[in-house]
């Protein structure tokens, strides 16, 4: 092979201008926290509201939540992010249209909101799952107390729910994480497009994308351990697996 | 809000967006998909029945692939193909390598990882009673696997396959990082020449819906179909 290899490209300052090219990825690893951090909760909070409705007793709350959750399942989450940033501000009002493309950071909400209502699509479906696989007693016993329905789930079915699917939400958790990388296509510095630029810069393509695969593994087993913390806490004495 | 949309656009470009972009599109999933599968069942097999070291080395592959973006993979294997592809022959310098070979490479590498999962899982649900049955019989571990095992996992796994089908479907559009003319590759591009984003942009998503939609609710009904009564 003749590639030049040069580990020390990271510690070189990069033409940026304002530190090294190891900053330079630091940075990115940076945006692809901040950026996932934001989407997911904005995909947990979305997706357990859609997840109830789903779950409710009737036809039509069911086709509502499918009105929901079908397109962002089935359109790729790339023409997503380009539907939300270049198609939506020309929808709408022209002056909201202009306050939208002109927003400091449009990137950046864009990111947020694109991948974070892709991902409470999934979300939505792992919590109704997660409501329908409690016993039909739950719900009953909590009206029997006098609980409101709304109560009911507060106090007694979300709580089950969440537990009963936290392993599949930690994996739509590391797909948040992973899927923030689709953002660079709208011109998102995060880590991906931060190891492009390094490699466009100094031509050391396989150094730059070694850092970033690091970067990726260290964010989802940090992400993985910390599911895992907080399943350890949340597990009830007596329920499930000892 | 539609005051200036211009159907004649996406009618004038319709030739282009299926001709070559969703035919580019459609060849890299089924390729993709029928590579994906047969790596998978590979690395599947490797992993439940090869050595301690082999089955370690194949679940870190299946973990690491696992763990990173698509985008990340796809450009690795754009620009490691070539050098992969110079030590291989010893060529003097890298090779050339396509945009679609390329893609093709990366797309059934990654998701075989993917597929070998759903394969093993459904290795799993076997009931174990079966390999016994078989080993009694008299078949060896691969007649075993080859008449009696897989037929059945890939019968009842053919609904989650078609789902990762689906998904991999959708993911063939983020080859728009190498600028390949794959469906939305073409249309991006078009809308870009005409200044047309909104109806390009649209009429890509309404086309995805459709496909994706369509084959979803096919692969629901496959499920009620094919499941095997025990």
């Amino acid at each position: 092979m003749n590639y030049h290899w040069n580990w020390g490209i990271f510690l070189e300052p990069s033409p940026e201008g304002n530190g090294t090219y190891g900053q330079m990825l630091l940075s990115g690893l940076w945006m692809t926290l901040q950026v996932s951090v934001l989407a997911w909760t904005l995909a947990l909070c979305a997706g357990s509201c859609v997840g109830v409705v789903r779950s409710l007793p009737s036809a039509w709350a069911r086709r509502l939540s499918d009105v929901w959750i079908e397109p962002l399942r089935n359109i790729p989450l790339l023409v997503q992010l380009f539907l939300w940033y270049f198609v939506l501000p020309e929808l709408i009002p022209e002056t909201w249209g202009d306050w939208l493309k002109q927003l400091p950071n449009a990137p950046f909400y864009n990111a947020v909101v694109g991948v974070g209502l892709f991902m409470s699509a999934r979300v939505a479906v792992q919590v109704a799952t997660g409501l329908a696989a409690l016993p039909r007693g739950q719900m009953a016993a909590g009206l029997a107390l006098g609980l409101t329905p709304g109560q009911t789930y507060r106090y007694v079915l979300l709580p089950m729910a969440f537990r009963v699917v936290l392993p599949p939400l930690t994996s739509e958790l590391i797909n948040t994480i992973k899927n923030t990388s689709v953002a660079l296509t709208i011109g998102l510095a995060e880590l991906t497009a931060r190891a492009r630029a390094v490699q466009e810069f100094s031509f050391q393509v396989f150094e730059a994308f070694a850092a970033a695969t690091l970067g990726y593994l260290a964010i989802n087993l940090l992400a993985t351990l910390a599911m895992r913390l907080i399943e350890r806490q949340a597990r009830l004495p007596g329920y499930g697996k000892a | 809000m539609f005051s200036n949309f211009d159907f004649g656009e996406i009618w004038r470009a319709l030739p282009f967006l299926f001709l070559d972009g969703m035919r580019f599109t459609l060849t890299l999933t089924f390729l993709a998909t029928a590579g994906g599968i047969l790596l998978g069942t590979v690395l599947a097999l490797l992993r439940l029945s090869g050595g301690r070291a082999v089955s370690a080395i194949v679940a870190g592959y299946v973990n690491l692939m696992r763990s990173l973006p698509l985008l990340l993979v796809i450009f690795w294997f754009y620009f490691l193909v070539p050098y992969v592809g110079q030590w291989v022959m010893g060529a003097p310098r890298p090779i050339k390598v396509g945009g679609f070979t390329s893609a093709l490479l990366t797309f059934t590498l990654f998701e075989a990882a993917y597929f070998s999962e759903i394969i093993r899982g459904g290795i799993q649900s076997i009931p174990n009673g079966q390999a016994a049955a078989a080993a009694a019989l008299g078949l060896t571990h691969a007649q075993t696997m080859r008449y009696v095992i897989l037929p059945q996992v890939f019968r009842t796994m053919l609904p989650v396959l078609l789902t990762q089908t689906i998904v991999l479907f959708q993911d063939t559009s983020l080859v728009y990082v190498l600028s390949l003319d794959d469906f939305l590759g073409v249309a991006s591009k078009i809308a870009q020449r005409d200044g047309r984003l909104v109806e390009l942009y649209l009429f890509a998503a309404l086309v995805y819906f459709a496909i994706s939609f369509c084959a979803s609710q096919a692969a629901r009904r496959l499920q009620s179909r094919v499941a095997i009564v025990r």
